[in-house]
């Protein structure tokens, strides 16, 4: 059987490579699925831990994160698509309208 | 209990990589699918886990939903031209590196000083069927499931909102016709397109 913590380090490593994601990338798209590989290694803490306590409410958050994640991905896309409509572009770095 | 270490080690090892594919790969079309087997990966770990319906959740709605949008907005889009541009400021990239590895650390050194607790063995025989997770999500999170659905209300017009066009029909590609040419006795386009003129492409097209 694997430790508890094996998932716990796992999570750790997939949180860090979505940050590291937002970080280095400068499409918008790529640091939108960045973030989304940050909120599955949350899930995933949540699922190992909730497994460790023995108790399903862990489970139930994911659900609501999956829930949350999908109308997030709905509004941020058309976002998107609404800024590539105006802009022509996806890049972050040319999307600098707000800068002082 | 959880899994078999070898498990484990294979489907680790497939996340990460697959989590580096999504970060390292230059064509947003390979990220996405890259993305789709490292959340498969997880979710096939949840199931490991003992979260058999989350783990399916998991599979259907952000693969087979989600990460469809995704290559749907892509490939609407057309972004593949944008992806071969010369890459942006080499130090941050070298710092955000530096920085996320830090984070790793500390999470890692964060997890490890957490206290030891005795993983509780006697699992009860529902743990993670649908039954036990609709019943909590009907009784103890009732409220919460309930917000979800104005949730998901908000966000369906919220995207239906942003994303249209003024007229309705026009392609994004081509060039909006704003003012005097819309079609008389329409004040709803109208109104719209003089809410959407107020950006300085439209004005200039």
């Amino acid at each position: 059987m694997t430790p508890i913590s094996y998932f716990m380090a796992l999570s750790a490593i997939l949180f860090a490579i979505g940050v590291a994601g937002v970080m280095i990338r400068r499409n918008v798209i790529v640091m939108f699925l960045s973030i989304e590989l940050m909120l599955n290694a949350v899930n995933l803490a949540f699922v190992a831990l909730g497994r460790r306590m023995g108790s399903m409410d862990g489970q139930v958050i994911v659900f609501f994160v999956i829930t949350v994640a999908a109308a997030e991905a709905a509004v941020g896309l058309a976002l998107i698509v609404a800024v590539f409509r105006n802009r022509e572009t996806v890049n972050a770095d040319e999307l600098n309208l707000l800068r002082w | 209990m959880t899994m078999p270490p070898l498990v484990f080690a294979f489907l680790a090892a497939l996340a990460i990589i697959a989590s580096l594919g999504v970060i390292l790969q230059r064509n947003p079309v390979h990220c996405v699918l890259s993305f789709a087997l490292a959340l498969t990966d997880i979710g096939v770990l949840f199931m490991g886990l003992g979260a058999v319906t989350v783990g399916f959740l998991q599979i259907v709605v952000y693969v087979g939903a989600i990460m469809i949008l995704f290559l749907f907005v892509i490939w609407l889009l057309n972004i593949q031209a944008d992806a071969l541009k010369p890459r942006g400021n080499l130090g941050i990239k070298f710092a955000g590196a530096i920085g996320a590895a830090a984070l790793a650390a500390e999470l890692f050194v964060t997890f490890s000083s957490y206290p030891r607790m005795r993983e509780i063995r006697t699992m009860p025989p529902d743990f993670g069927s649908i039954a036990s997770v609709a019943r909590m999500l009907f009784s103890d999170y009732l409220v919460a499931f309930e917000v979800t659905s104005l949730l998901l209300l908000a966000a369906i017009v919220g995207a239906i909102a942003l994303a249209r066009t003024t007229t309705g029909a026009a392609s994004p590609a081509l060039p909006v016709t704003v003012g005097g040419d819309a079609p008389a006795g329409a004040p709803v386009d109208a109104a719209s397109s003089s809410i959407a003129s107020g950006s300085p492409a439209r004005e200039h097209a």
